[in-house]
């Protein structure tokens, strides 16, 4: 899936991005602590590419995707997507952007309402970005939008509770689509689902990506599955990118011990490798 | 054979009409063996687990059939009073999701001698013994860590927790259903060779759980593969993982990302052939 052109300009440049949380500790005496979430981060993502981010729970790879969305408090650093600045921006000038960049979640038993129907839940984001929709388009763009991620478009009229995990998380790709966005911020994405399942939904955005050109970032912590749907890595420590570099190199001559061990924790397999199984 | 299954049948009623679960499966385990019961969600797999120990919702509700003995012991006819003792001592689990499992309001420490106080008579020093399993499971500075809260620990050390816990009623039987399922790869590796190390030491014989083939070769001994609440395929894992007969096997295990593998579509499950079959 990798560009041919990889001389133009990228999507999202990041440069030295720091995010700090605050916590506030003590029961009477209150006093902050501030933990460095990301430390001076910087990396590129380009157009119609995949760009995997690994590492373990708190290292700060979710913090990253949500930075890019404000979702996390920047503390320094700049955002730059598509030529312009983000950060600083005032929200309604960042508007447009959140229309152009979506996500996609780990848990889709967390990530709807369940109140909701799948009609008004994949047309949410088009209330949002584009109201000028009529009903009737707003519905056929949903019933499109189904069909895309392989539903039947007499689904929009079902609850969440009605489907399994992985069609769920088909909503929820169905979701992030609806605004035709160029870049999908994808985090953990197929960690919740099994084997079976994550097979799937690995094939359905890769699909996506040939038809429509995406541009993903994904997060994950399995790097079987990043190796396999990534042009290129960053492997995050303790809010740090440690190495980056395309995976092929990435994996076959990791340059930084904490690559390697991450790499050696991954299942070896004895019987399964070296069999004609694989 | 420490555990022989036979003809177990699971069965839940509601106003839906009936769901069954598990249909007819057989399957033996012996002692200081592992079995790997492998499937995708919905299977079945933790359902036949939790039936062995009556762990599901009382008739009418729910309807067990078939023949589990444990030792001798014919555990689904059982009263629940005796089952009390074959829970803990005879099968002891570990769950997915070790914060679930553990209590946020007690020490780690009093929710492993609970377990103590009810299972074992012989154990004089409770705090001591507490110590000793914490320092079994790979927890560094036990002592202290003894007086930790669930949310002062990562995710790792909690599963270890829960390991402890089980490891305490000395079971001959350990049930881990998904236990590396919400845990990163770093620790997914130390959760397995820690299990791999205590089978060995404690001669324990292991139930796993799981839907990644991936942690099941190199550590289990036999697997079952469950679809749709049957054992489709079952064997020696040498046999099952190189030469699976039964198509879903085959599917499964052709679904695994691999490393060094390019970035082709991966195969899936064809869900209507294996119907039509």
């Amino acid at each position: 899936m990798s560009n041919e052109n990889s001389e133009e300009k990228p999507l999202l440049q990041v440069r030295d991005l720091s995010v700090t949380y605050e916590a506030r500790r003590g029961a009477f005496i209150k006093r902050s602590e501030f933990i460095h979430a990301v430390k001076r981060v910087s990396f590129e993502a380009r157009k119609g590419t995949t760009l995997g981010l690994v590492g373990e729970s708190g290292s700060g790879k979710s913090t990253i995707g949500k930075a890019i969305l404000r979702l996390a408090p920047i503390e320094s650093g700049s955002i730059k997507y598509d030529g312009q600045e983000l950060t600083g921006l005032d929200e309604s000038a960042f508007l447009p952007y959140r229309k152009r960049i979506q996500t996609i979640f780990q848990d889709p038993y967390a990530s709807m309402n369940p109140r909701h129907s799948i009609a008004s839940i994949v047309a949410e984001p088009l209330k949002v970005h584009a109201p000028e929709m009529g009903k009737q388009d707003r519905k056929d763009r949903v019933a499109e939008l189904l069909e895309k991620v392989g539903l039947r478009a007499d689904s929009m009229n079902r609850y969440p509770h009605q489907f399994s995990g992985g069609q769920r998380q088909r909503i929820c790709v169905a979701r992030a689509l609806s605004s035709k966005p160029e870049f999908i911020i994808c985090d953990e994405c197929v960690s919740a689902l099994d084997v079976s399942v994550q097979a799937q939904i690995v094939n359905l955005l890769q699909d996506l990506q040939d038809e429509l050109g995406i541009t993903y970032l994904f997060i994950a912590h399995d790097l079987a599955v990043v190796e396999h749907i990534c042009d290129e890595a960053l492997v995050m420590e303790l809010g740090e990118i440690v190495e980056q570099g395309p995976t092929d190199r990435l994996y076959r001559s990791p340059e930084h011990p904490y690559t390697q061990s991450l790499l050696d924790a991954v299942p070896k397999m004895p019987t399964l490798v070296g069999s004609d199984q694989i | 054979m420490l555990l022989d299954v036979q003809d177990l049948t699971v069965s839940f009623h509601s106003r839906d009409g009936v769901n069954e679960a598990v249909r007819g499966i057989s399957f033996g385990l012996e002692k200081g063996k592992t079995l790997a019961i492998v499937g995708e969600s919905g299977s079945g797999k933790s359902v036949t687990s939790m039936a062995l120990t009556k762990l599901l919702p009382p008739k009418p509700m729910c309807q067990v059939s078939g023949v589990a003995r444990l030792g001798g012991k014919s555990l689904l006819d059982l009263p629940e009073k005796e089952m009390r003792s074959v829970r803990g001592k005879g099968i002891a689990y570990i769950f997915q999701e070790p914060s679930t499992s553990l209590n946020p309001y007690y020490t780690v420490g009093s929710q492993i001698a609970e377990a103590l106080k009810y299972h074992r008579d012989d154990v004089s020093d409770i705090g001591k013994e507490v110590v000793r399993l914490l320092d079994q499971v790979g927890i560094r500075d036990p002592e202290n860590r003894a007086k930790d809260y669930p949310h002062q620990m990562s995710g790792g050390m909690k599963q270890r927790v829960m390991i402890a816990i089980a490891l305490a009623c000395q079971p001959s039987i350990l049930v881990a259903d998904e236990p590396t399922t919400a845990l990163d790869v770093t620790i997914e590796a130390q959760i397995i060779n820690l299990l791999r190390d205590l089978r060995q030491r404690l001669d324990m014989s292991i139930i796993l759980i799981t839907h990644n083939f991936g942690i099941v070769d190199g550590f289990a001994d036999d697997i079952a593969v469950m679809f749709r609440g049957e054992i489709v395929e079952a064997g020696p894992a040498e046999k099952v993982l190189v030469d699976p007969e039964h198509p879903y096997a085959q599917a499964l295990i052709k679904c695994i990302p691999k490393m060094g593998a390019k970035r082709e579509r991966l195969p899936v499950v064809d869900y209507s052939k294996l119907e039509a079959g």
